[in-house]
């Protein structure tokens, strides 16, 4: 079969699953369906993306947003309980404002990118290749470490705060915990704990004990 | 024969999903989260199909710090979620309203 037509063939059917399963993302009443319907759009948006040649970013998507961020919005949409039927109100009510916008929105974004003038933009060589690297990761990282090095760094800084951010905002102290404390308990003053008297070393009275009488 | 205009399409048919899904969920913060993905992976899909079409890994390099955000962005509005729940024990967005917005 022609490689070309196969391509098509190809970017069809990876376009299809993502645009059916974005839709039952949007539409189904189960979050935990939803959460799992927007994993196969990424994974199969990673898909395209390798038809377009960009192994390292498809492979990052897959890693990144399925193994690591929706994992955690399942451990969040598992960990809440969530009421199902009161999150569906207003759907019907807002379900014809919400097709009219994105249609309207679509037909104006179609008719702004020109798409006639798009189709002649055809998929030419590798560029990777182009450049004279060997493949599409030497040529982004070639990139990166290069003229990007400061932003990359700053991506890793942001990722740090994001770390720090999530900790601080969900960690909790406990009222009812019977742990200790090691912060309090090292800033406890001596003084705080123990009174040292001084007094006269005075003799004191002699005991007056009744002899008992032995039986 | 794939053209550019067949991703910028794409993209465009999912942004204007994750629109619609933002208008019909008015009450579920999770999935106006997952909109909010759906947008991020529409404009990155622009993003590597310009990149791949006009040969300029500018493209490929934005939508990796694309991707470093978007990760960053998802892990602190879902531990705001988790907080919110904590104190409110809601997440609709009706009942948030504390703020009188």
């Amino acid at each position: 079969m022609n490689p070309q037509l196969l391509q098509l063939i190809c970017f069809y059917a990876f376009g299809f699953v993502t645009v059916a399963a974005a839709l039952s993302v949007i539409t189904l009443k189960n979050t935990v369906h939803a959460v799992l319907a927007l994993v196969l759009t990424f994974f199969s948006a990673a898909c395209l993306w390798l038809l377009l040649e960009a192994e390292f970013l498809a492979l990052a998507l897959i890693v990144v947003y399925v193994g690591a961020v929706m994992v955690l919005f399942l451990f969040v949409v598992m960990m809440l309980d969530i009421d199902q039927e009161k999150m569906r109100e207003g759907f019907v009510k807002f379900l014809p404002v919400g097709l009219i916008v994105a249609v309207v929105m679509l037909v104006e974004m179609l008719g702004l990118i020109g798409v006639r003038a798009m189709h002649a933009q055809v998929m030419g060589a590798n560029p990777a290749i182009a450049a004279g690297m060997s493949n599409n990761i030497e040529w982004l990282g070639h990139a990166l470490y290069t003229k990007f090095l400061l932003p990359f760094e700053i991506a890793a800084l942001i990722l740090t705060v994001g770390i720090v951010a999530a900790v601080a905002l969900t960690l909790r102290e406990r009222a009812d915990a019977r742990h200790e404390s090691a912060s309090q308990q090292v800033k406890v003053n001596p003084r705080d704990r123990v009174r040292i008297v001084k007094m006269a070393a005075v003799r004191p009275d002699e005991p007056t004990v009744p002899q008992e009488s032995q039986p | 024969m794939i053209s550019l205009a067949h991703y910028i399409v794409l993209g465009a048919v999912l942004f204007c999903i994750a629109v619609a899904g933002l208008f019909i969920n008015r009450k579920n913060v999770i999935v106006l989260l997952m909109s909010i993905e759906l947008m991020l992976l529409a404009v990155n899909m622009n993003f590597v199909a310009f990149s791949r079409f006009l040969g300029d890994v500018s493209g490929q390099v934005f939508v990796f710090f694309i991707l470093t955000v978007a990760a960053a962005e998802a892990a602190i509005g879902l531990a705001i979620l988790v907080l919110l729940f904590r104190t409110r024990s809601t997440i609709n967005i009706a009942d948030i309203d504390s703020m009188k917005g």
